[in-house]
């Protein structure tokens, strides 16, 4: 029988959430990785047993953490003995060192991004925000770093090396941190074309490759960011997230600062879907596991208030790929609720009616069972969510 | 041996008890005791000095014999309590509310 395991980030520690096929009574592991901040966790779609988890802290750093059970017991890749041997004949431990590219072959100084005074600023490693296992290989899996940037470990995350090639895109120096850092939170890999990838970055905007990583262009045109000079820039926009249905790799729905966004040419053009939303600023955007034109936001007041208006927390759903949208309220909340849903706070599983899945920052996982016609808490009390992912088990 | 306390989520992170010890050859300095400290536990690479500067964690402190030593050389020698075994280096991880 099918189950599925919900893998929750929060401020101060990882959680694991469980529960059979039918998705009404869960059992909760954790906390993991007590005190720390654990800003995403993800398991392999080729060994679901593999999960890599982003482990973070003021004081101590980065840690990347994989579990290769499930979930059940973690280490940090390279620090077991005889894992792997540095010069001294110890394990390398070197999982959590991401260093930016600055070799001869890039060709180019990589150097500065633009601070938020307007001058330029050297690129400093603070934390991963995002990580995405491949699709093909269960050792090889993508970081998006804060200051803006994408790394690849092929070896189940002992080592890291930085796809340079997007920093040397060109745009580098006008990149600016939003609020939240400047931060590379989303990566989406083209299942059917392995060469494909996207990314997100707040604030420069959304960036392809077609070439594996090698080289990267940015996919903005028809983003309208009044915020930024230039409303129309090629470079400058807030994403905040972007979705993808992997049976339809050219279709992509966006969530700006402002603006829920779709692209049906692989992000060439983007037009705005916000249509009846009672606000078009939010953080998360997800996509029905097996209808392409159904999507998932959950609108937030605005910039400064980020909370849900009339402090009802509904999520939308549109069943037309944007524009058209109905709330959907059963079980949530619907008077003084005053929570954030953060950008990798929603996902999907896949089985036959899909179940929808969200975090809050007031600690609350809810989930759907029914396509999000109704939903219910499977926790109350954590503390705040940064990050929610599913696995679909058989 | 030198004796090195870990903050709490250090010691979570090695599996560790509140002390280490450690086996330093040559002069017991800041930089021989986190290398051998790094060595027996790879984990913590990164996690007390950055990985690439190799500079203290902005928010960690050590001390010893109820001295701050954290502004010191690396290269200074630690006090002779911290070299005999007698005193432990003490990470410190800076205190914080909220």
């Amino acid at each position: 029988m099918s189950s599925v395991r919900v893998l929750v980030g929060t401020r101060k520690g990882a959680f694991i959430l469980s529960s059979d096929g039918k998705r009404q009574k869960w059992d909760v592991s954790g906390p993991h990785f007590a005190g720390w901040e654990i800003y995403h966790m993800k398991g392999s779609a080729v060994d679901p047993n593999r999960i890599y988890a982003s482990q973070t802290s003021g004081w101590f750093g980065q840690i990347i953490q994989r579990s290769d059970d499930g979930g059940k017991t973690w280490h940090q890749p390279g620090t077991p003995a005889g894992e792997e041997m540095g010069p001294g004949g110890m394990p390398k431990g070197e999982s959590n060192k991401f260093v930016y590219d600055t070799s001869p072959e890039t060709g180019k100084p990589l150097t500065t991004h633009q601070w938020y005074d307007g001058t330029q600023h050297k690129w400093e490693f603070k934390r991963v925000w995002h990580l995405e296992p491949s699709p093909s290989d269960a050792d090889t899996v993508y970081a998006g770093i804060e200051d803006a940037a994408i790394f690849r470990s092929t070896n189940g995350g002992k080592d890291w090396k930085e796809l340079s090639g997007l920093r040397g895109h060109g745009t580098g120096p006008k990149w600016q941190p939003g609020a939240g850092g400047m931060c590379l939170h989303t990566i989406i890999l083209d299942r059917k074309d392995p060469k494909r990838m996207y990314i997100a970055i707040s604030a420069a905007g959304a960036f392809r490759t077609d070439d594996g990583g090698n080289t990267w262009k940015p996919i903005n045109k028809g983003l309208y960011s009044k915020y930024i000079p230039n409303p129309t820039a090629e470079i400058g926009h807030c994403v905040h997230h972007v979705a993808m249905h992997p049976a339809r790799p050219g279709l992509l729905y966006m969530q700006k600062h402002w603006d829920v966004m779709r692209s049906d040419d692989a992000g060439d053009n983007w037009h705005e879907v916000s249509g009846n939303l009672p606000t078009d600023f939010g953080f998360v955007i997800d996509v029905h596991a097996h209808e392409p034109e159904t999507i998932y936001v959950v609108p937030i007041k605005s910039d400064s208030e980020h909370y849900p208006p009339d402090g009802k927390l509904r999520v939308y759903r549109s069943r037309t790929g944007g524009n058209e949208w109905e709330p959907l309220t059963k079980g949530l909340p619907q008077s003084d609720c005053y929570v954030n849903v953060l950008r990798d706070a929603m996902a999907v599983d896949s089985l036959d009616t899909c179940g929808i899945y969200f975090g809050t920052t007031g600690g609350q996982v809810y989930a759907s069972a029914d396509a999000g016609d109704t939903w219910a808490p499977i926790v109350r009390d954590l503390p705040a969510v940064l990050s929610v992912e599913v696995q679909t088990l058989s | 041996m030198i004796r090195v306390a870990l903050p709490q989520h250090l010691r979570t992170l090695a599996k560790v008890g509140n002390e280490v010890t450690v086996e330093v050859k040559g002069a017991v300095t800041q930089r021989s005791v986190l290398d051998a400290l790094e060595a027996a536990y790879p984990m913590l690479r990164g996690t007390i000095r950055d990985h690439v500067t190799q500079e203290r964690r902005p928010f960690l402190r050590f001390f010893a014999c109820e001295e701050d030593l954290s502004h010191e050389s690396p290269d200074a020698p630690l006090p002779e309590a911290v070299a005999t075994g007698t005193e432990p280096l003490l990470i410190i991880g800076a205190i914080a509310g909220g």
